[in-house]
């Protein structure tokens, strides 16, 4: 054993101090810990510059604005019982969360450029609650859209539902939204390695995403290929979740409970991959 | 019988073809001061990455402070503190602010967070700028904010791999000066890697030379001297006697543009 300690204690001698015992760690308790640790360092960077969160404000907007009142004036896209304007606020929401959360990786990579991510890939916190924590981070800097979306689609005249079960629910679909997209991203930016790369990517991915999905237009105008495709882009069912709950008369398609499962569920199984490949991103 | 902190029996590992680190066996007593030196790519980062569990090594094993590196690398987490080549503060946040996250991270007592963060600050002189933003810092500040972030939960080894690149005569000395009171203070065992030869003669108690993934000579830098048979030999002559004096060996585009990047960032 090593004779650093003056108490010489064993295995514990893990600690230098004598006012730091040896401890045990419970392992979930630590992932927790950990995890909202990463993402209060995102928010104390969000408050020390929030310029970033007003220029993506901008791109929204211009969807809102320009699109949605264009095609609300022509009334060519059935839209059920939503004006258009309703039916496009929460899938413009959706967009914007799926824009900030998708170049994410571009952050893990440039981190890794700086030796940011070294450091933390050497401290006790978890590879997996690393990650998550990034997820999380996300979640924080979409939820600030959000609120700009709130507050464009309520100036626009969108008939926003105020209850505070569908604000709960629309808040949890944007955190979930965004850590799915966020982790995929991380998962590319892992497997490509270099910025030039993942921007290429990224853009690549964005458009198609958006596109095959519910956003702006419903599933039923779609032709039958593009249909099966949104099928399995997730981005479909946080429109979904979103549409149901956030606007008056929203109605789901698949169903929130299916929308939610969805989300959850591919969301824990890129946590469990990005967990696997975010080390090696280091190397 | 662990009697010794650092530990390596034939670690090794390779990138593809190409064997960075071949069989490396070292052993180093607490409390030393050890340098590794060696040309650009004579593997000197690939061994720090595998001691701070970065990267798993192909073959071998390493203990440190006791714990195995590949089937304890969390507890080796804990028990070591790191200061990577690259860049490694937030510059987007303050020196107070890297260092809190820091002090959570190493499960640091809730009350005791705050306070080690400041004293941590004045031990390596940044009390006036600790709520600056890290990006108005000057290379050596934050060379000094990052040595701190790493001795925070009073590491029984630190590792830091290049500490000094970049960085001006003055600043270097004022690192080198807090290096040795991290020592004297702690008994903190270093494991530094460098190139500068002024570096590994003015802290390390020991040496090791490395060239090609390989240990070329280990010891005291009096005994390296004396060992190559030239008179009045510096550190320089050892180096160059035992890496094989070529002026091409390794070192990719790679790795020549993160240098000079953080040599300019640092600079």
């Amino acid at each position: 054993m090593t004779h650093l300690v003056p108490a010489g204690s064993p295995v514990g001698s893990a600690n230098i101090l004598p006012n730091q015992p040896a401890q045990k760690y419970n392992p979930v308790l630590q992932f927790i810990e950990k995890t909202f640790i990463i993402a209060e360092l995102e928010v104390r960077k969000l408050l020390h510059d929030p310029t970033e969160l007003v220029t993506r404000a901008i791109q929204p907007a211009l969807w809102l604005l320009i699109f949605g009142e264009v095609f609300a004036q022509t009334r060519a896209i059935p839209t059920g019982n939503l004006n258009y304007i309703d039916f496009i606020a929460p899938g413009i929401l959706a967009q914007s969360v799926l824009f900030i959360a998708i170049f994410y990786g571009i952050a893990v990579i440039w981190e890794r450029d700086l030796g940011i991510l070294h450091k933390f890939l050497a401290s006790p916190a978890s590879r997996g609650s690393l990650v998550l924590g990034k997820a999380l981070s996300a979640g924080v800097r979409a939820l600030t859209q959000e609120i700009i979306i709130f507050f464009l689609a309520f100036l626009l005249g969108v008939h926003i539902n105020w209850s505070p079960l569908s604000l709960l629910i629309v808040t949890l679909v944007v955190i979930l939204g965004a850590s799915f997209f966020s982790t995929f991203s991380l998962i590319i930016a892992c497997l490509v390695k270099t910025r030039e790369r993942f921007m290429g990517i990224g853009q690549l991915l964005t458009m198609p995403l958006f596109f095959a999905s519910n956003a702006i237009y419903p599933i039923s105008l779609m032709p039958g290929w593009l249909q099966v495709i949104s099928r399995f882009n997730p981005l479909t069912y946080m429109v979904d979740a979103l549409r149901s709950v956030m606007v008056v008369g929203g109605i789901s398609v698949t169903g929130l409970g299916l929308d939610l499962i969805v989300l959850l569920g591919a969301t824990t199984i890129l946590i469990i991959i990005g967990a696997r490949l975010y080390p090696t991103i280091a190397y | 019988m662990e009697s010794n902190i650092l530990v390596t029996s034939e670690l090794t590992r390779k990138f593809k073809s190409l064997t960075a680190v071949d069989h490396l066996n070292l052993i180093i007593p607490p409390g030393e001061v050890f340098g590794l030196l060696g040309p650009n790519g004579a593997g000197k980062t690939t061994t720090i990455k595998m001691l701070t569990t970065l990267l798993p090594p192909t073959s071998g094993n390493a203990t440190v402070a006791g714990f195995d590196i590949i089937n304890h690398a969390s507890q080796v987490r804990r028990v070591i503190g790191y200061v990577p080549q690259l860049l490694s503060a937030d510059g987007t946040l303050s020196g107070y602010e890297n260092l809190l996250i820091f002090a959570k991270l190493y499960d640091l007592p809730r009350k005791e967070q705050s306070m080690r963060a400041r004293g941590v600050l004045k031990f390596m002189g940044l009390t006036d700028s600790a709520d600056k933003m890290v990006r108005t810092y000057s290379g050596g500040m934050i060379r000094r904010l990052e040595i701190g972030q790493s001795m925070l939960h009073h590491p029984q080894v630190l590792f830091l791999d290049e500490p000094t690149i970049g960085l001006d005569p003055i600043a270097r000395n004022v690192v080198w000066d807090h290096l040795k009171r991290l020592c004297d203070d702690y008994g903190t065992t270093i494991f530094l890697t460098t190139h500068m030869m002024e570096e590994a003669d003015n802290i390390c108690q020991r040496v090791a030379i490395m060239h090609l993934g390989k240990v070329a000579a280990i010891g005291t830098p009096k005994e390296l001297k004396a060992s190559i048979g030239k008179k009045n030999a510096t550190l320089d002559d050892v180096f160059i006697y035992f890496s094989g004096q070529t002026l091409d060996s390794g070192g990719s585009y790679r790795d020549t543009s993160r240098t000079r990047r953080v040599a300019r960032r640092l600079g």
